[in-house]
Order: C-alpha cells, then sequence, then structure tokens
C-alpha cells in the first residue's frame, strides 16, 4: 500500500469505522520522495474536537511507519462541513448504527426559527422516520442522541455541519 | 503594575520582531491591537468554556450535562485558536497555554457575564442565548477578517454557535412557556443576566483600530441582529425583557473585573502554576 493510501485509511478515533478520508478532513499528502518527508493537510472537524491530536499522532506514526518523517498541518479555510463526508462513509455509519448526516446542500436555507425544532430523521436500525430527538449533544462533538418509535431503539445521529 | 509591564513587553517586541507568521497584518501599531483583539475574543470563549464546565454532573438531566460540556469544549477549542494567534500577533511567542494558565486576573480581558458564578438553570440559559447570539453575530463578520486566521476560526465557529444559539433558545422557549415555576425561574434568570449585556457591546479602542483595518468588527455593529434575536425568542417564550436595569457591567475589557475572576482563575490555573513546565 502506498503512503497517502496507507495515510487515507487511518480511522477516526471515535467513529472508527469511518476513515479519515470518508470524513473528508483529509486535504492534501504531499509526498516529497528523495527527502522522505510528507506533508499532510488536514481541516479539523469541531474546533475543541479532542481527536485532533489522536489523528496527527497517528498520521505521524503511520509514516514513520513507512519510513517517511510528516509534517501535519491544519487548513481552516474553507471550513470543513460534513457535505465533505464520501457516500461510501456514510454507509458505513449506517450499518455501524449511525445516522449518516443530511446532505446540507439539499436542505432549503430557512431564517433562524423561533419555534420548537422537530427535524426528520431516519433510524439506522430499522429505516422508519417515526423518531425523536433525547439529546442534541452526544458522546462527541459531532454527534446528537435520538430514539426510534419504531423499533425502540435508541441510535446516534451524525450531526449536519 | 503587572498590566503596566505587560504592555510594555508587547510593544518592546513589536517593534523589533516582525516575524509574525501567517499574517496579513503588518503594521505595528495595527498588529498590537489585533493581539488586544484576540485576546478579548479567546478570553471570553476560555473564561466561558471554564464556567460551563462547572455543570458537569450538576445539570438538571444528564443530556445537559454532556450539552453544556459540548459547547463548553466548543468555546474552548475557539479560544485555543485565538490566544495562540494573540501570542503570535504581540510578538512575546506566548503559547496559548502560557497565556490561559500564566496571567493573572487584571490581564484578562473578558467581558464580566462570561465570569459570573454557575447558579440557577434558568440564569445559564438567559447567559448563553445572550452570548451566543453575540457570538453569532460577530463571527458571522469575522469570517471577513482581512487577518486570514481570524477569518479561518470565525468561519468554523460560526456554525458552532449557531447550534448553541439554537439549543438556548429551545430551553427559553420551554423554560419560559412552560410551568409557573419554570416561567418564574426564566424571567429571574433573564433579569439577573440583563446588566452584564451591555458590556459585550461595546466599543473600546481596540476595537474601532481593528474595525478600521477590516480585521475586526464593532461590537456595537452587532446589537441590532443579536437584540432581534433574543427578543423575538423571548416575546415567544410568553417573556418580556427586562427594562433598563439601574446598573450595568464594565471594565472587563480593561482588566477589571468581578468578584468571582479570582477564584475561577485560582481553580483554572492551579495546577500548571504548582507544577510550572510539567507535561503529560
Amino acid at each position: 500500500m502506498d503512503l497517502r493510501a496507507a495515510i487515507a485509511s487511518i480511522p477516526d478515533p471515535e467513529v472508527p469505522v469511518i476513515t479519515i478520508e470518508d470524513l473528508g478532513i483529509l486535504r492534501e499528502v504531499l509526498v516529497d520522495e528523495p527527502a522522505r518527508t510528507v506533508m499532510v493537510l488536514i481541516t479539523p472537524t469541531y474546533s475543541g474536537c479532542p481527536a485532533m491530536d489522536a489523528i496527527r499522532q497517528h498520521i505521524e506514526h503511520v509514516a514513520r511507519r513507512a519510513g517517511y518523517a510528516a509534517t501535519v498541518e491544519t487548513r481552516l479555510i474553507p471550513a470543513w462541513t460534513t457535505d465533505w463526508m464520501s457516500a461510501s462513509g456514510r454507509d458505513k455509519l449506517r450499518e455501524f448504527g449511525i445516522a449518516p448526516p443530511d446532505q446540507r446542500s439539499e436542505v432549503a436555507a430557512h431564517p433562524v426559527g423561533v419555534t420548537l425544532t422537530v427535524r426528520r430523521v431516519t433510524c439506522p436500525l430499522c429505516g422508519s422516520t417515526d423518531t425523536e430527538e433525547i439529546s442534541r449533544f452526544g458522546s462527541t462533538a459531532c454527534k446528537a442522541l435520538r430514539r426510534c418509535n419504531q423499533c425502540r431503539e435508541p441510535f446516534d445521529e451524525f450531526k449536519s455541519f | 503594575m503587572s498590566r503596566n509591564a505587560i504592555d510594555t513587553s508587547v510593544s518592546d517586541h513589536s517593534v523589533s520582531d516582525h516575524s509574525v507568521s501567517g499574517s496579513s497584518v503588518s503594521d505595528t501599531t495595527l498588529t498590537t491591537d489585533a493581539a488586544a483583539y484576540c485576546l478579548q475574543l479567546g478570553d471570553d470563549a476560555l473564561i466561558y468554556a471554564q464556567r460551563l464546565g462547572d455543570w458537569i454532573s450538576r445539570a438538571p438531566q444528564i443530556e445537559e450535562d454532556m450539552a453544556l460540556a459540548n459547547v463548553g469544549l466548543d468555546l474552548l477549542g475557539q479560544a485555543r485558536e485565538l490566544l495562540t494567534r494573540a501570542g503570535q500577533l504581540d510578538g512575546t511567542g506566548r503559547s496559548e497555554d502560557e497565556l490561559a494558565y500564566l496571567r493573572d486576573e487584571r490581564q484578562f480581558h473578558n467581558v464580566h457575564l462570561v465570569e459570573q458564578e454557575r447558579s440557577d438553570f434558568g440564569f445559564e440559559m438567559a447567559r448563553m442565548l445572550w452570548f451566543a447570539a453575540y457570538q453569532c453575530e460577530l463571527y458571522a463578520a469575522l469570517a471577513n477578517s482581512s487577518d486570514e486566521t481570524i477569518a479561518g476560526v470565525a468561519g468554523k465557529a460560526v456554525k458552532e454557535v449557531d447550534y448553541h444559539r439554537d439549543h438556548a433558545s429551545q430551553w427559553v422557549l420551554r423554560l419560559g412557556d412552560g410551568t409557573s415555576t419554570s416561567y418564574v425561574r426564566m424571567k429571574e434568570g433573564l433579569e439577573r443576566v440583563a446588566p452584564y449585556v451591555a458590556e459585550l457591546f461595546e466599543d473600546d479602542a481596540v476595537s474601532v483600530a481593528v474595525s478600521e483595518a477590516g480585521v475586526g468588527t464593532l461590537p456595537s455593529s452587532l446589537w441590532d441582529s443579536a437584540f432581534g434575536h433574543v427578543s423575538r425568542v423571548v416575546a415567544q417564550a410568553t417573556l418580556t425583557l427586562p427594562t433598563d436595569s439601574t446598573w450595568r457591567s464594565r471594565g472587563g475589557r480593561q482588566g477589571i473585573h468581578s468578584r468571582p475572576m479570582g477564584f475561577l482563575l485560582a481553580e483554572m490555573q492551579h495546577i500548571a502554576r504548582s507544577h510550572p513546565g510539567a507535561t503529560w
């Protein structure tokens, strides 16, 4: 496996079923063969996400094992969005029992409402759309917690961002 | 005295050291103002993150424990970026950790709103509603900053604080338009927060300078939209915004703080100060 593929296949530490490439945070891998160095550009998800440090270390480790010295830099512009998550990443999330994020771009822009929010999210376990929110914040910065009224199972939702 | 010492070191370094990385800010005076501006915004985020951490295990529901901790985590992430930028711009090369853990009370430039002690949940939701409404407008404006780092941080953070604002809005609606008890506690929360709101929207020499240079924005220019959101939520929640209070907080931007600030810093900084340079 070449170095780029090895780096692209690094799993997200919090949601290990998807890779950092599926997640859309891996922006560029610039390999300098003669110098045996690699520069990796990543775009962080949430500002305070503690997984970023773990991801940086993992990239350095994978590069070192392949005989390269890695520099990991963060790129803030443009800001990461869940639109960058790959289709296969979404499928893997669903199979793992996490509802993938909406494609934001398909959601009509609306002014911030002052009514109680009700969103339609499909249960990743049974496919029912009859689900309700338990908590707007979940076990990690990127997830919310919901419950299916059909199969009665609770599940995580990857928030659209 | 300590404040003078810092100011002197800032200008000394700025004159002699132009190695500001990744910057479109070059003029020395402006660089000093831009650094001070990053400290103001970074300190607001840092101190409110610390306050929100206080709620863990004390919120009305376990879900709310997670929510407040998550909001705090987003703010902490914003603070880390902004303080790092402040340390680059002021030429001292101070790291985010040095700025967070090794400054004294008079060297912090956050508003009084964020340093007030945790109390009733109604108070917290009133505070979060106002603060997130302010931050939404702030970061939306700063996404166009001429300083690339500030623009990048703001472009990401605006989506985070929009979620915080929505979270607080949902609670104000539920509590205000809820039971007679929740109505009273939400009403009292809004009243207790009111004297601290104006300080968020006050211009000072730093914000005037950075806004003229296109690096920052005038806090006063954010008022109409922020007030618009808060008043819509409050009206929908069957509450009324308190009329002008008899007093209002001031001085935070100049490093003059209220009583809870020293206690907050003592708790936040004590490990770093007791074990200087420790890593783990």
